[in-house]
């Protein structure tokens, strides 16, 4: 009885193995701020991820609903913290629907450049992130820190500050750009061109990168429009939805950039689609900068901001995706609802999905081309 | 220049005739060994010291930082002020730890690596023993460590160290067998096992006479060393620091001298086995030594500096299904090579023919095999299309 039994377990030739379950954070050098996942894994093979989300849950909503609206543009510059600019500019544009604001050409203008230096230093981020992720010893980061910081240094020029800025308004920008800024911007895109252009060769065909990006972590279109994911990720599903297209908004009608996409939706695709991403970028900063206009930077009328009863959802295409605010006003000077559509926590919700039967290893690099924000997705 | 070139022995030398006129040879004897033990201590633990300064400073320059720049003139002191600062850390065994098995894990991966300089020639003679199963004994000494690394993130009880010992198995016994085929063609084509032997055999460097070897050796000494791109053990990024995640203090800093020592250990065997060892024109022989030793730290750093991690599959398959037939052919070949050759330059050539030959093969081979897995994808690199 005993020997047919041995004989039927060799057949089967099914080992048991037993899975472990890790606690992959919240203190992890490679979750991106405090994200935990339990992962049970199956000697290196993901079994099965469960994400927990909320360790850094600040209650911005909330505050918001204690603030006036100028209060809250340095609440929403917390939002996602790699990316402050858009988060302003998603915020006035909100408010600007509500009140009726009226924005000068040149606030506009600087609005853009703004907007896409930010998708350019938030994807150069994400790329040098994901090169530390794979474990290639800090350099390809640093690369890109380097170049985060020349563009930190406009930011800084404009508005004062390196990282959280401030420098949107309802109804403009704060302050009219330094002189030599556009100069300056110019000789910095030059440069980053270069950089661009130097990360490309250098990096993108390794073949241990190849090995190991290319079909991991893949995301299935439908998959990825019923999670509600958007920005680059989706995009490098091979859906060409990009909300400067799809629901213009600012004076994005006026540029001529493409929205590239990718067809496969692996990780090597997101990895692509933000190089691709940034170079529109390029183009769509170098257009700007070439039809600046002179002109008033803040339109005077929004000074004593005050919004009338009602509702307004403004959204934008931020580095990561879909960002919208959502204000629901009663004539006070505070908001009386603030919501805020995060962006890093619908394009994370797919995450289960793309790392299970993966190996404990890609794991880290499928959440690195995520490329999210804790700060944003806890709120 | 011959005369500095022996003037190392000459001074050991020096030293024995003292001891001899004033107490009985056994006593000679143990003192000149305790001599040679700490001599080569010495040796072990300076590179380790300029290695971990080298090491910060060759990753700052290739990142555009200035590294190490306040301890001492050019940072170089720092190995102290981290030794300071490691030593008086608090030394904690987690509460959960099989204490004796932790405590003991760390000495079990760095004595190893210690014994394994005994059969280092660092120059013409000076090796502290010439033993005649020189080259296996190093490779017995490797797999020690393996047993050492294997106890450390076991018993830490830790999860992370817990995966790290799956892959330490995993890996470093995989690497093994790369490793042992390439030193069998070296120990074939010099008809010895004792590394002196094999130094004196090289007229022409085995890395000129059988590429191949050299580069199978240096890569499984890679991962037998823990060193990116196979740093699978301490993937900082997945496993946080894998088998030595819950150590501190004085245990850790072994963990650290142990790294840094493998790293000098593949080096100085590399340059033992493919490079000449001490060989060399105009300068003495351990000056030669330690500069084709200190190209190879600077070839591991290189490589560590600007390359991503492999995968444990990849990393496995990339052992089984190429580095070991390759090793298989490279071994045949060698053995073909220097059996029909007697003149030992001729051999060379014939073995160096035959090594690239069997290198485009494999190219080729690995080119049309990569093509068809990934035509589509490639193309649309190569061709920058979505």
């Amino acid at each position: 009885m005993e020997d047919s039994q041995t004989v039927a377990a060799l057949q089967d030739e099914h080992i048991d193995t037993e899975s472990i379950s890790i606690n992959f954070g919240p203190h992890h050098p490679s979750t991106h701020g405090v994200f935990r996942m339990v992962v049970r894994l199956d000697g290196e093979t993901v079994v099965d991820v469960e994400p927990k989300i909320g360790y850094l849950h600040r209650g911005i909503e909330k505050l918001a609903e204690e603030r006036t609206y100028l209060q809250i543009i340095p609440l929403v510059d917390r939002l996602d913290y790699v990316c402050p600019m858009t988060n302003e500019q998603a915020f006035c544009l909100a408010v600007e629907k509500l009140g009726a604001i009226e924005v000068p050409e040149r606030a506009e203008y600087i609005r853009v450049i703004m907007a896409e230096l930010t998708r350019i230093m938030s994807h150069v981020l994400a790329v040098g992130f994901l090169w530390n992720e794979l474990g290639a010893t800090f350099t390809p980061m640093i690369y890109a820190y380097r170049q985060r910081e020349y563009l930190q240094d406009l930011f800084e020029l404009a508005s004062g500050a390196r990282m959280f800025h401030n420098y949107m308004r309802p109804g403009g920008v704060v302050a009219d750009l330094p002189d030599g800024w556009v100069a300056r911007a110019r000789k910095q895109l030059a440069e980053f061109e270069r950089f661009l252009d130097q990360f490309e060769t250098l990096m993108t065909e390794n073949e241990i990168f190849l090995a190991r990006t290319i079909d991991v972590g893949v995301l299935p279109p439908e998959l990825a429009i019923n999670c509600g994911i958007s920005g680059p990720v989706l995009r490098a599903t091979g859906v060409a939805y990009d909300l400067r297209r799809a629901d213009p908004y600012s004076i994005y009608e006026r540029f001529k950039f493409e929205i590239p996409t990718r067809s496969h939706g692996d990780t090597f695709d997101r990895y692509c689609q933000y190089f691709a991403e940034m170079r529109q970028s390029l183009s769509i900063i170098h257009q700007a900068l070439n039809r600046l206009p002179v002109g008033p930077v803040f339109n005077e009328k929004a000074k004593r901001l005050r919004l009338p009863a009602g509702e307004a959802y403004g959204h934008i295409e931020s580095p990561k995706g879909d960002l919208g605010f959502y204000i629901v006003s009663d004539g006070k000077p505070q908001p009386y609802r603030f919501h805020i559509r995060s962006t890093c926590l619908l394009n994370l919700t797919a995450l289960r999905q793309m790392v299970i039967g993966q190996k404990l290893q890609d794991l880290v690099i499928i959440f690195g081309s995520l490329n999210v924000t804790m700060a944003d997705i806890d709120r | 220049m011959e005369f500095l070139d022996v003037l190392p022995l000459m001074i050991m030398q020096w030293v024995r005739t003292q001891l001899d006129m004033i107490m009985p040879v056994w006593g000679a004897e143990a003192i000149v060994a305790v001599i040679k033990i700490i001599l080569l201590l010495a040796v072990g633990i300076a590179p380790v010291i300029a290695f971990t300064w080298a090491e910060r400073k060759t990753l700052a320059r290739a990142q555009d930082r200035f590294g190490p720049n306040v301890a001492g003139p050019y940072g170089l002191v720092v190995a102290f002020a981290d030794a300071i600062k490691i030593l008086t850390k608090e030394d904690v065994t987690p509460a959960a730890a099989d204490s004796i098995v932790f405590r003991l894990a760390p000495g079990l991966i760095l004595v190893p690596a210690l014994l394994v300089l005994a059969v280092v020639p660092f120059g013409r003679g000076m090796v502290a023993a010439d033993l005649n199963v020189g080259i296996l004994y190093a490779v017995a000494m490797g797999s020690v460590t393996v047993l050492g690394v294997l106890s450390a993130s076991w018993s830490s009880r830790n999860k992370y160290s817990l995966v790290s010992a799956f892959r330490s198995l995993a890996q470093l016994v995989s690497y093994e067998v790369p490793m042992a085929f390439a030193l069998l063609a070296v120990v074939l084509a010099s008809g010895s096992l004792s590394t002196v032997r094999i130094v004196e055999a090289q007229v022409v460097p085995f890395a000129i006479s059988m590429p191949l070897a050299a580069l199978i050796y240096f890569l499984s000494s890679l991962a037998e060393a823990n060193r990116s791109p196979f740093d699978m053990l301490e993937s900082e990024s997945e496993i946080v620091a894998g088998l030595n995640l819950e150590y501190s203090g004085m245990r850790f800093a072994m963990f650290y001298i142990a790294e840094y020592l493998h790293i000098f250990l593949v080096a100085a065997l590399t340059t033992t086995l493919f490079l000449g060892g001490y060989k060399g024109p105009l300068l003495p022989g351990w000056v030669w030594f330690f500069g084709k030793s200190l190209l190879v730290v600077f070839v591991v750093l290189w490589i560590r500096t600007t390359w991503p991690r492999i995968r444990l599959d990849y990393l496995l398959d990339f052992a089984w299904k190429f580095l070991v037939p390759l090793g298989m052919a490279n071994l045949v070949l060698v053995a073909i090579a220097y059996r029909l050759a007697s003149n030992p330059y001729l051999a060379a050539g014939l073995s160096l023919v035959g090594n690239l030959v069997i290198l485009l093969l494999a190219g080729g081979i690995l080119v049309l095999v990569a093509r068809r897995s990934q035509s589509r994808r490639l193309r649309a690199v190569v061709l920058g299309e979505a």
